[in-house]
């Protein structure tokens, strides 16, 4: 596909700021909120120009109150509205878990049906540009324990620019986990993009081998890695979960069924993270087509160290996957 | 199994040279162990009684495993005996073996009693369904994956096998069914057991040495050409004093007790070392490791094809005799494939000789993790200007190959010429 006329190179960050801005225009209930995503463009200049385009009722800046915001995004929802919600990085969001978990997931619930929470949250993760052990770790997967939202993981251009709008649609609170270390990364897209699927993970590889499921920053890493493989004659299927919950359990299970070996990479820690969630479904429910045990490649479990070398060791890199498929396959 | 190389996954336990309630002193060898570099001793670290032991010759162990345990005096209890009862088992087909124990474990040969360490048999979910549907008789299959565990691959080979045969006739039982996943060592009998026509199923070849050890060396030195960025220099060496010693010296020995050149040559490296410490040692995940010790791994080319690097243990501290002494029993030792661990293990730089091949001079590969070698050409006379005066001197080109991460060429230069100035006063070495 790449190289048709059709296509166009564009930026992850690019790719959001695009969304954001159709959204805005398609639909008049939709606003961005959060600290600094006016004036200032936001922390990671996604939504840099449009408060100069669409003003401070449609771009609005908050104070430095997740809660807070959150809040009140979840009140503009129940309003109507239908509010984009930036929180800079995972790691602050926790701040934010409360209005997240007791309010958003349960609002439905406790409302005996009445109110759903159209919410939609969105935040910076993960690792690789030594922004240190409080901006830096990957927690989607502590809310992919959660039910009652929905958790996206764009690892591509195309998914950063598609997923806004049907995630705005879905009824229910859904979490957009952006890579902050993928902001800069470009990637052909079609010039008039549309809204991606948000139900299914994606092959994005096929292979025989060995199946890779990994999702985000780890997806570049891993299609890497299985470059680096197939020269050596090892035939490397990735995976790219997209949707952390929901998990598109077929697609697991039908590469399962085809390669037999499993190598799960996370960017997380790897005690009960989505991996591990992973690997008990697929040991649950397909036992009996593992050639051998399941491996997991996740974080080291430490706070996210700021110096260079040390951050790049903690993190699964293609390195590393390689050489721990070349032991799963010898 | 300790590991007897930086390319070493496992090793092949070729022998027990003690049994369980032996008592054992450290420095002991208790066992022979197969690798690629040939047939290798296992020396104890620890006093005590060999306590259990989990592994029969011909079983192939991955380096970490535990082969054995040891106790101490009062700990070990003699009711222990019946885990030599697997031994049984394979005794029948380890003939060439010698076994020092077979009669006593006779008495004992009760295995579901005791818990016997070899475990069930290793299978993946996969490959054990596939022997269902295909009919596959796991006793007659030895599992190629991670720690012998049987695969789908091994499967698939395995019933490929048995379609080509006949239907096997069920199998005679002449002794009780063994609980134990089958070893290597007992699948000759087996098959002899099968009908003729059978292909023997997956019975490994006898282990070509020649190979393994091709593979070892291709495996080391594509990591050392991989990994480390060499830097080389080159000296030339006036050899007039050191052979003029030597053949003094000599006049005073016998034939047998003569001394090369090459034990002087390697004291006089050690002693250089001993004044740039930094190219003696490794570089281990990504940190320079000084070793104070200095064991000169000595390249010893072998008849068959191959060489091996022993080392020669604190050669800065040996007189020219031991020196001598040491590098004999080595090179015979080495060549009669009888090498201890440590000296597989211990070099913490390496020499490399290829002067009686008539070479003039050798750049080396430096064998991870070492951080340095030192290449010695043939000692040959040249023509040699010093003072504004022209003579023939015996000369040795000597060179170095540096970890350029664990040193530098100035580093280098420095030990080359201390190399050089031992040399001119051998007598002080």
């Amino acid at each position: 596909m790449i190289g048709e006329k059709s296509m166009i190179k564009m930026a992850y960050r690019e790719g959001m700021r695009q969304a954001i801005r159709e959204a805005i225009l398609k639909d008049e209930r939709v606003f961005l909120m959060g600290a600094d995503v006016g004036r200032y463009g936001g922390c990671f200049a996604v939504s840099k120009g449009l408060f100069d385009e669409f003003g401070p009722e449609k771009i609005r800046d908050c104070p430095l109150s997740e809660s807070g915001y959150t809040g009140i995004g979840i009140g503009a929802c129940l309003g109507g509205m239908r509010p984009i919600v930036e929180i800079m990085t995972v790691n602050f969001s926790l701040l934010a878990l409360d209005q997240i978990l007791n309010t958003a997931a349960s609002f439905l619930h406790m409302s005996g049906g009445i109110f759903n929470v159209p919410i939609v949250i969105r935040m910076a993760t993960g690792a690789g540009r030594q922004l240190g052990a409080q901006h830096a770790h990957s927690l989607e997967g502590w809310y992919a324990h959660i039910p009652g939202i929905r958790i996206l993981a764009p690892g591509t251009v195309e998914d950063m620019r598609g997923m806004l709008w049907p995630a705005i649609e879905d009824p229910d609170p859904v979490l957009i986990f952006e890579q902050q270390v993928m902001y800069n990364m470009e990637e052909m897209v079609p010039s008039n993009p549309g809204p991606v699927d948000i139900e299914h993970a994606k092959v994005r590889r096929p292979g025989s081998d060995v199946t890779l499921i990994t999702y985000g920053s780890c997806l570049p890493k891993s299609m890497k890695a299985a470059a680096t493989l197939a020269q050596e004659g090892i035939d490397a299927e990735v995976i790219d979960l997209r949707t952390l919950r929901p998990l598109d359990n077929e697609a697991i299970f039908n590469s399962v069924a085809k390669t037999h070996r499993v190598l799960i990479v996370e960017e997380g820690w790897r005690s009960g993270s989505l991996s591990a969630e992973i690997s008990a479904r697929i040991t649950e429910q397909h036992f009996y087509e593992l050639d051998r045990p399941v491996e997991r490649l996740c974080s080291a479990e430490v706070p996210m160290p700021y110096s260079r070398h040390m951050e790049e060791a903690a993190l699964p890199q293609p390195e590393t996957i390689v050489e721990l498929v070349r032991k799963m396959v010898q | 199994m300790p590991s007897l190389g930086a390319d070493m996954d496992a090793g092949t336990l070729a022998e027990w040279m003690k049994k369980p309630g032996d008592v054992i002193h450290r420095g002991e060898i208790i066992a022979a162990v197969e690798t690629a570099k040939g047939v290798i001793e296992v020396e104890v670290f620890e006093d005590g009684i060999l306590d259990q032991i989990f592994f029969q010759p011909g079983q192939e162990v991955p380096v970490g495993q535990v082969l054995a345990t040891i106790c101490a005096p009062g700990e070990y209890q003699v009711t222990k005996a019946p885990l030599e009862a697997p031994a049984t088992v394979a005794e029948l087909p380890t003939v060439e073996i010698a076994k020092p124990n077979g009669p006593d474990a006779a008495p004992a040969a009760q295995p579901a009693a005791a818990p016997v360490a070899t475990g069930p048999v290793r299978i993946s979910p996969l490959a054990r369904r596939m022997a269902t549907d295909l009919g596959v008789d796991l006793n007659l299959i030895h599992g190629t994956g991670p720690g012998g565990a049987i695969q789908r691959a091994d499967i698939e080979a395995a019933a490929k096998a048995q379609k080509a045969a006949p239907a096997p006739a069920p199998e005679p039982v002449p002794t009780p069914v063994p609980v134990v996943e089958p070893t290597k060592a007992e699948i000759p009998p087996k098959v002899e057991a099968a009908p003729p026509t059978a292909p023997a199923p997956e019975a490994k070849k006898a282990p070509d040495y020649q190979t393994a050890m091709r593979q070892a060396i291709a495996a080391a030195m594509s990591r050392a050409n991989r990994d480390i960025p060499h830097y080389y220099l080159e000296t030339r060496i006036d050899m007039s004093n050191a052979m003029r010693w030597l053949a003094e010296e000599n006049t005073k020995r016998t034939i047998k007790d003569r001394l090369l050149p090459v034990v002087v040559l390697l004291k006089a490296v050690a002693k250089a070392l001993t004044e740039v410490p930094e190219l003696n040692g490794f570089w281990i995940d990504g940190a320079h490791q000084i070793s104070e010790s200095i064991h000169i791994g000595f390249a010893i080319a072998l008849r068959q094809g191959g060489l091996i690097t022993p080392a020669i243990h604190d050669v800065d501290t040996k007189t020219f005799d031991e020196l001598r002494e040491a590098m004999n029993d080595l090179i015979l030792r080495t060549r009669g494939n009888k090498l201890r661990s440590s000296e597989l293990t211990d070099s913490t730089i390496t020499v490399t000789s290829l002067g009686e091949r008539g070479v003039e001079k050798v750049f080396g590969v430096i064998y991870p993790p070492q951080v340095a070698l030192v290449g010695l050409g043939k000692i040959i006379d040249q023509p040699w200007a010093e003072n504004g005066m022209l003579g023939v001197r015996p000369v040795l080109v000597a060179t170095l190959a540096g970890d350029h991460r664990a040193t530098d060429g100035h580093k280098g230069g420095i030990f080359l010429e201390a190399f050089n100035r031992n040399l001119q006063e051998v007598e002080k070495l």
